[in-house]
């Protein structure tokens, strides 16, 4: 294991590199990728690798990106790309055709602003457009996860109770183009880690259409499965977890962070790198005698309710920060936290750094102030920070 | 001009336990694709084929999950993908050290249209794959609208008085990008067909095959008639059976007669053709200009 001075976009081709040349031992490694700002450094990493058993197809465009790893993924190989914005939003059509085909699919994404007008800063608006593909999401805070959840995502996507993608969420710029102390595990540990890629409908000489014709009662019945193949996720990621610590030596952050929720009658809950200033303004608020803490959500997909309605068991008062907005409605992580808050709570949904508006401490000290004097929850709110 | 019989093409039994389209499929009557699919199966031998088709006819075609009934494994991917998802599956065979020739099997909507990006991508990388269209010229699965493959004066049922605008030129196109080899496929002449498929199963790298395929159900003809109607279209000089290796070296296959009797028959015995609904001397002119033009690249690109 050796510590490198990495950003996360390198962080996550290092951690594909090693898994990809982990599975040449079985069918190999490949993927299409295509360059978009804030996720270019990452394909370009990886184009610069050398794969014993391994391919990475330079193609056209996003949804030809997917595609070329759904090829590769139906030819028996691990496969990974990487995307973001409206890149992901080109993407989509194939983004969900990998998850119906069930394929462990990996892919990292930047989030970044849906424009036009364009913007590259961070949004988590992106993603979510992706959240009912059936894939599983995991949003990262530093680039060591970045680099660990990658390894994480085939170890739980590729597991036969499993076999749905996975894409990891990294905050653009803030964590993507930004250098940290990252350890890069040696290779015989991620051999060790990731067993030999087996998928069971992989296309062989079989005779066998694959994404042919269903009739509702082949789809319902397909849904089903793939509902209980997520509802299996948070088991076979603690298994994952367990087996990363013994292999590497560090833990993995569970599906839900939670912070300082000691006695907490109140919880700002974010996720990506909000959560990194929603703790420092904990920590003063502690300071101050408020029983506050936070939760980050890590894993939004699948959703992890009965982790979250733990962790929120004893709070009075919500405060749901989202880097994003349902159009229409307010944000997402708030429209879903209403499923397991405690009855009676007070929500209140905050949507903050919209378009990567650089979240400062103090505007998350006014949102938390407002959260504890406030008489009854309110219409989501846009709080201005550009 | 030879109107070769399929006497000497072996039965596909001979050489696999399955044919490619096998019994139970769903496709129409007098429907091109299936001939089509006869023809690759003579091909085919003992080579391990896998196919991978977009969104088209030829995906209700295997019938309803778990069934299918293609004699091959087949994928079906996303309408503009078929080339991607091909690519993704060539390399997978070729990093194993495997002899499967992967197959896109696309319509004139998924090749001309939406999957023109994709196609003209995995041309440019010489993909290790072999992409078969079947031109219908029009999107059939879905009743039957036009394409950018869609020719002069045909009626659709988004083009109600006849199309006003050519057909691409999609053969060119693909030559264009140097392919090893980019070939149009007569449904009325098997020898040449088969000969063809066999060609591109065997050539590296990317292969295009264009076949003008017979829809009874879009072209309002008589599904007996599709194969007579592909030979008058020959005849007429309207569908050009040609070949073109490495994107240079042009080669017709069958001559045409050019006659004005073959083209009006033609138009005749399909209702997409209306009555006096083809600009007939532009549809003449057309066809006097294509075969100019192919001429000269018959000529010029054998020269040394």
């Amino acid at each position: 294991m050796t510590v490198e001075l990495l950003s996360a976009n390198h962080a996550a081709a290092m951690a594909a590199t090693l898994a990809g040349r982990a599975n040449r031992r079985a069918r190999g490694f490949g993927g299409g990728v295509y360059p978009i700002t804030p996720q270019t450094e990452c394909i370009e990493l990886l184009c610069k690798q050398e794969f014993d058993k391994g391919s990475i197809v330079r193609v056209e465009s996003e949804h030809s990106a997917m595609a070329v790893c759904i090829g590769v993924s139906l030819g028996g190989a691990r496969s990974f790309t990487a995307s973001s914005s409206n890149g992901l939003a080109y993407m989509t059509e194939n983004v969900y055709a990998a998850s119906f085909y069930r394929l462990p699919v990996v892919m990292m994404a930047v989030n970044r602003t849906l424009g036009p007008p364009w913007n590259i800063w961070v949004d988590h608006g992106d993603t979510l457009l992706l959240r009912d593909a059936g894939w599983i999401q995991l949003y990262c805070e530093d680039n060591q996860e970045v680099l660990d959840s990658i390894l994480l995502a085939y170890r739980v996507a590729e597991d036969s109770r499993v076999l749905v993608p996975a894409m990891v969420c990294q905050d653009a710029f803030v964590l993507s183009h930004t250098m940290m102390q990252t350890d890069v595990p040696a290779q015989e540990l991620v051999d060790r880690y990731l067993p030999p890629l087996e998928l069971p409908h992989r296309v062989t000489d079989k005779a066998v259409t694959i994404g042919g014709l269903d009739f509702p009662r082949e789809t319902e019945v397909h849904r089903k499965q793939h509902e209980e193949a997520l509802a299996r996720v948070e088991a076979v990621y603690a298994e994952a977890q367990d087996e990363f610590e013994r292999v590497f030596g560090r833990r993995p952050a569970d599906p839900v962070v939670p912070y300082r929720m000691e006695g907490a009658k109140l919880a700002l809950v974010s996720m990506g790198t909000t959560a990194s200033t929603v703790r420092v303004v904990v920590d003063a608020a502690r300071e101050r005698g408020l029983a506050v803490g936070a939760l980050r959500v890590r894993m939004y997909r699948p959703f992890p309710a009965e982790s979250l309605r733990r962790a929120l068991a004893g709070c009075e008062r919500i405060g749901v920060l989202d880097r994003d907005i349902s159009l229409g409605l307010g944000g997402v992580l708030w429209s879903e936290l209403a499923t397991v808050a405690p009855p009676g709570a007070l929500l209140q949904n905050y949507m903050i750094g919209l378009g990567g508006g650089d979240i400062r401490p103090q505007h998350v000290e006014a949102v938390l102030a407002d959260l504890a004097k406030r008489e009854r929850a309110g219409k989501p709110e846009i709080v201005e920070v550009g | 001009m030879a109107e070769p019989l399929l006497q000497e093409a072996p039965p596909s039994t001979q050489w696999h336990c399955d044919p490619v389209l096998r019994a139970g499929n769903t496709n129409c009557g007098g429907c091109g694709m299936s001939i089509g699919f006869n023809f690759l199966d003579r091909a085919i031998r003992s080579r391990k084929v896998q196919l991978v088709i977009p969104a088209c006819c030829g995906i209700v075609t295997p019938g309803q999950f778990p069934r299918s009934a293609y004699g091959v494994p087949v994928v079906a991917s996303c309408f503009a993908s078929a080339a991607a998802v091909a690519t993704g599956l060539a390399h997978v065979a070729h990093m194993n050290g495997e002899a499967t020739r992967v197959v896109c099997w696309a319509g004139d909507g998924g090749t001309y249209d939406i999957g023109m990006a994709t196609l003209s991508a995995a041309a440019e990388r010489d993909e290790d794959v072999l992409y078969v269209c079947y031109d219908n010229e029009i999107y059939g699965n879905t009743g039957g609208q036009r394409s950018s493959a869609t020719p002069l004066g045909a009626v659709t049922s988004t083009t109600p008085r006849g199309k006003t605008l050519m057909k691409k030129d999609i053969v060119a196109i693909m030559a264009a990008h140097r392919v090893p080899y980019a070939a149009t496929v007569s449904l009325a002449h098997p020898e040449d067909a088969v000969r063809k498929f066999a060609r591109a199963l065997d050539l590296g790298g990317f292969r295009f095959l264009h076949i003008l395929s017979p829809c009874p159900t879009g072209w309002k003809s008589e599904p007996a008639q599709g194969i007579e109607l592909i030979r008058l279209a020959v005849r007429a000089g309207l569908f050009a059976v040609y070949e073109v290796e490495d994107g240079r070296r042009v080669t017709i296959d069958v001559e045409p007669d050019l006659s004005d009797e073959a083209l009006e028959s033609y138009f005749a015995q399909q209702g997409r053709f209306g009555s006096g609904r083809v600009d007939f001397s532009r549809a003449r002119a057309e066809i006097r200009a294509n075969w100019t033009e192919l001429r000269a690249r018959a000529r010029t690109e054998t020269t040394p």
